[in-house]
């Protein structure tokens, strides 16, 4: 049987040094990037920080900005929460490949989604072409609002497909049974029983998709929406001034700060777990007639979000190799990209003193730590980077520019990641047995080694593998911070779409796509042995 | 099971004491040294040569401060795509060892600055005249000697001698050649804000090939000209394109008549989708800043403890056969006389290029702010 304990226990008991230690130790780290910004702001005093502060472009921009966050993440849980359902706990035919699929659309780099997005949807892109002998002579635009919100859907639903997904394998089905048995019909026991429980994974990825619309350039430039993010670009790329941009960025800071403060109203106070020691797993529900719409939702998505882009890339490196373009494969790059990104999703572990701090622990500074850490998410990549470029040249020139020094960037930027999962992961868990062993004798490093984090682990390696998945793609840190003459998988496909070598690009583009499904099939194959 | 959960929870706890030492920084290269083991055990080689180089590079430091190093530093602007080729060449040739940081152009002035006076640079190649003001602007930038100067006209090259120009680029108008014919096309860029073109231009306000254009057009025209184009343009409904690459693009598709890019592009174009390409180049006749030639260059920084390499690298840049490169590689103007260009390029000298001071480029504050009161950006 399992119980829903609504009423969360006060603890008298301080978390252990093993637990706050490391969390603090994240949470000095997440400073470093926001004592930077405050550096750089008050470079030419107070006087310019309130009047950039308070422009009133400046804050129509942010207002944009707001829209654009509020509409992707409504949008992107609205898709993502059926298609979780549909592949974890349904007779869909091929439900674990279409778990893959779905969940791939997240390796696509933005700016590679944006430019084949535009060059298949524009007014006159393929998708016209395809459509003219039908006398259709131009699409409607899909620049602006709609077209960046679109791009950014589909490459950001997975966040919330794969925390929801986790979670509901997670879930224990006996409440659902219950209902069931008394009599609720699938429906209403979905909407009062499967979706309450749900709410913090599907906030947790909600979270993420919000914080990512805000700080990506690479869509909202390419269909030209006049977002935030595009304003701080466009103060270094145009302006060459680091002052204006850092002021915005702090802003952003701030935004991200009321964002947290939302999604802490909207996580709710309740508390799931299990009480039977072992999961069951469900009996699949069958869909029965529903089974063709089912199957046409995933496959409409998984088109969008993967295989017309993919399709698209392979389009371009057929079309240059066959007009003598040389086919390179970049196994170097290959292995860099993996390399570093297995050193970030290892790295990434220390998510889980920040989620056993928070859950275990609720209060005022584990809420703030575990907050923190959501800082290097919120700020856009290239704002990050100059911070480390800042402390490292300045202060540790004998770790700037090496791979420890990139894998830690890539750990601030992408940490919430896997401490999102990590913390829906231990709200499953009942803290009984966590205090059995401890009242048993055992040491708190040894419950979390033993307990916690075995039973946790399909969170935890959830969270790594967003890590990773999000590492094999970034850019701008890789491109300032990595050792001289270091290439990635993403800077090789910069390098030829920053020349419009689209052949060049899509070799690359597509390798990438490729080295990810790797982990992302071991995900889903774990699955079925438990 | 059990053992594999026992393993897990040790991996997991040296990972966590490893980030713990990184974030510390207590343990001196810890972290530096921990990624690096980790890359080197890979199979490929390629990858196992950049840890190596990495390696070097930090040593090539503490090398460089006694005076012996003979390696170099570079941060491009311009990708290794454009220039890599011809760092090889010059690799080569020199048996120097050189190091090059790929990044966008005004990123990595950004760093710069950012890294003061410890950058580990010792020249800034950049994509365009302006990034190179800006860096030159903080007294980063030494005075280049003369051997490095003179084979480029001085029209290509900073007034103060900090920056060298090596290869140039000319604006153009393309055309969707099946919407338009060159004769159709008016003889002045500033005759697009004629309410013909409503509706059929496309435009990279953001790209800093524009800026510069358009900062251009402020010192030829003067201030209120440049407004007055500006208002022209926007007023004809331009389509507003992220770069050179998807106005280029979108000309050939028809989704505009006309756009206005840099002339390699097109080349770069014909090159990957063949002689079909649906857009062609179009130099306005008139002789005014409509075919106005910008260059990228580079310079040494004041922190290079490598200036005689560092003005050797320049020196072959400038030299023969890099320009010989530039012109049948990239489809660049070279800007040293003598150097044959292509046939599909009108040459330079064909081009009537304004009488403009490209140093005069790097006000592109006043550019912006012009670009964002007339609504532009």
């Amino acid at each position: 049987m399992a119980a829903t304990n609504k009423e969360f226990r006060k603890r008298s008991a301080r978390p252990p040094r093993v637990v706050w230690l490391p969390a603090l130790v994240v949470a000095l780290a997440m400073l470093m990037p926001l004592a930077y910004l405050v550096i750089r702001s008050l470079d030419s005093g107070w006087v310019e920080f309130f009047e950039t502060v308070l422009d009133g472009g400046t804050l129509a921009v942010l207002a944009n900005s707001i829209v654009l966050a509020a509409i992707v993440t409504s949008a992107a849980v609205a898709i993502a929460v059926p298609l979780a359902w549909l592949t974890a706990r349904t007779d869909l035919p091929g439900r674990k490949t279409w778990a893959i699929l779905a969940a791939l659309p997240l390796v696509i780099p933005s700016y590679v989604g944006g430019f084949v997005l535009v060059s298949t949807l524009g007014p006159r892109g393929s998708l016209q072409g395809a459509l003219e002998p039908l006398g259709v002579e131009r699409l409607p635009e899909i620049y602006g609002l709609p077209g960046a919100a679109f791009a950014l859907v589909l490459f950001t639903y997975p966040y919330v497909f794969l925390t929801t997904r986790a979670a509901l394998r997670g879930l224990d089905p006996a409440l659902e049974y219950a209902s069931r048995s008394l009599g609720r019909g699938s429906w209403p026991t979905f909407f009062s029983v499967t979706l309450p429980q749900l709410r913090p994974a599907i906030v947790a990825g909600a979270l993420l998709v919000a914080l990512y619309t805000l700080a990506d350039f690479g869509v909202v430039s390419l269909l030209q929406y006049d977002s935030f993010s595009r304003a701080i670009y466009l103060q270094y790329r145009s302006a060459f001034d680091r002052t204006p941009a850092a002021i915005l960025a702090l802003m952003l800071v701030a935004l991200t700060a009321v964002i947290l403060i939302i999604e802490a109203r909207t996580r709710g106070r309740a508390r799931y777990f299990q009480t039977s020691g072992a999961v069951r797993t469900p009996r699949p529900t069958p869909l029965g007639k529903w089974k063709i719409p089912a199957l046409a939702f995933c496959g409409g998505i998984v088109s969008l979000g993967l295989f017309i882009p993919a399709g698209i890339l392979v389009f371009w490196l057929v079309r240059g190799v066959s007009s003598g373009e040389p086919l390179r494969i970049v196994w170097g790059a290959a292995w860099s990209s993996v390399s570093v990104s297995a050193m970030a999703a290892a790295a990434a572990l220390a998510a889980l003193p920040v989620a056993i701090l928070a859950v275990r622990f609720p209060g005022r500074a584990s809420g703030l730590v575990e907050r923190l850490t959501y800082v290097g998410y919120a700020l856009p990549g290239i704002v990050l980077a100059l911070a480390f470029v800042f402390f490292g040249a300045n202060y540790a020139p004998w770790a700037y520019q090496t791979t420890g020094i990139l894998v830690l960037a890539y750990v601030i930027h992408f940490l919430p990641q896997a401490v999102g999962a990590t913390r829906s992961a231990l709200l499953q868990i009942r803290p009984s047995v966590e205090e059995a062993a401890q009242s048993l004798g055992r040491s708190p490093l040894n419950v979390i080694a033993t307990i916690t984090a075995p039973l946790a682990q399909r969170g935890i390696f959830a969270g790594a593998a967003l890590v990773f998945l999000t590492t094999m793609k970034e850019l701008p840190a890789t491109l300032l911070l990595s050792p001289i003459g270091f290439t990635t998988l993403a800077t090789s496909v910069w390098n030829a779409t920053s020349e419009a070598f689209f052949a060049r690009a899509a070799a690359p583009a597509l390798l990438l796509i490729i080295v990810c499904a790797v982990p992302m099939y071991f995900l889903v194959i774990r699955e079925r042995e438990k | 099971m059990r053992s594999i959960k026992l393993l897990m929870a040790m991996a997991m706890l040296v990972a966590l004491a490893a980030f713990t030492a990184a974030c510390g920084g207590t343990e001196e290269g810890g972290g530096g040294n921990g990624g690096r083991g980790d890359g080197g055990n890979g199979a490929s080689e390629e990858s196992a040569m950049e840890e190596s180089m990495a390696e070097e590079s930090g040593m090539e430091e503490e090398a460089a401060s006694s005076g012996e190093a003979e390696s170099l530093t570079v941060y491009s602007g311009r990708s290794a795509e454009l220039i890599g080729p011809v760092i090889d060449q010059f690799i080569e040739e020199s048996g120097m060892e050189v190091q090059v940081r790929y990044g966008d152009t005004a990123e990595l002035a950004a760093t710069i600055l950012e890294e003061g006076e410890n950058s580990p640079a010792d020249i800034y190649f950049a994509q365009d005249a302006g990034a190179l003001g800006a860096v030159a602007q903080e007294d980063l930038l030494t005075e280049l000697p003369e051997e490095v100067l003179s084979p480029v006209e001085d029209r290509f090259n900073s007034p103060d001698g900090e920056w060298v120009g090596i290869s140039g680029r000319a604006r153009v108008v393309s055309y969707n050649t099946e919407a338009l014919t060159e004769e159709e096309l008016p003889d002045s860029i500033l005759d697009f804000t004629d309410p013909e073109w409503e509706g059929r231009i496309g435009w990279a306000p953001t790209n800093g090939s524009l800026q510069a254009f358009v900062t251009a057009l402020r010192i030829t025209e003067g201030e209120d000209g440049a407004r007055e184009w500006l208002e022209g343009i926007q007023a004809n409904n331009p389509t507003v394109y992220e770069d050179n690459t998807t106005t280029l693009e979108a000309t050939a598709a028809g989704e505009v008549d006309v756009g206005f890019v840099n002339h390699y592009y097109l080349f770069r174009a014909l090159d990957e989708q063949g002689e079909g390409f649906g857009a062609r180049n179009y130099y306005p006749r008139d002789g005014d800043v409509g075919a106005l030639i910008n260059v990228a260059g580079a310079g040494i920084l004041q922190t290079s403890d490598n200036v005689e390499e560092a003005e050797q690298f320049l020196g072959y840049m400038v030299g023969e056969d890099a320009q010989q490169y530039f012109a049948d590689e990239t489809f660049e103007y070279p800007l040293v006389e003598g150097v044959e260009t292509s046939d599909e390029l009108v040459p330079l000298s064909e081009i009537e290029t304004p009488e403009i001071d490209l140093s005069n480029l790097d006000d592109l504050e006043g550019t912006l702010e012009l670009m964002e009161e007339t609504g532009v950006l």
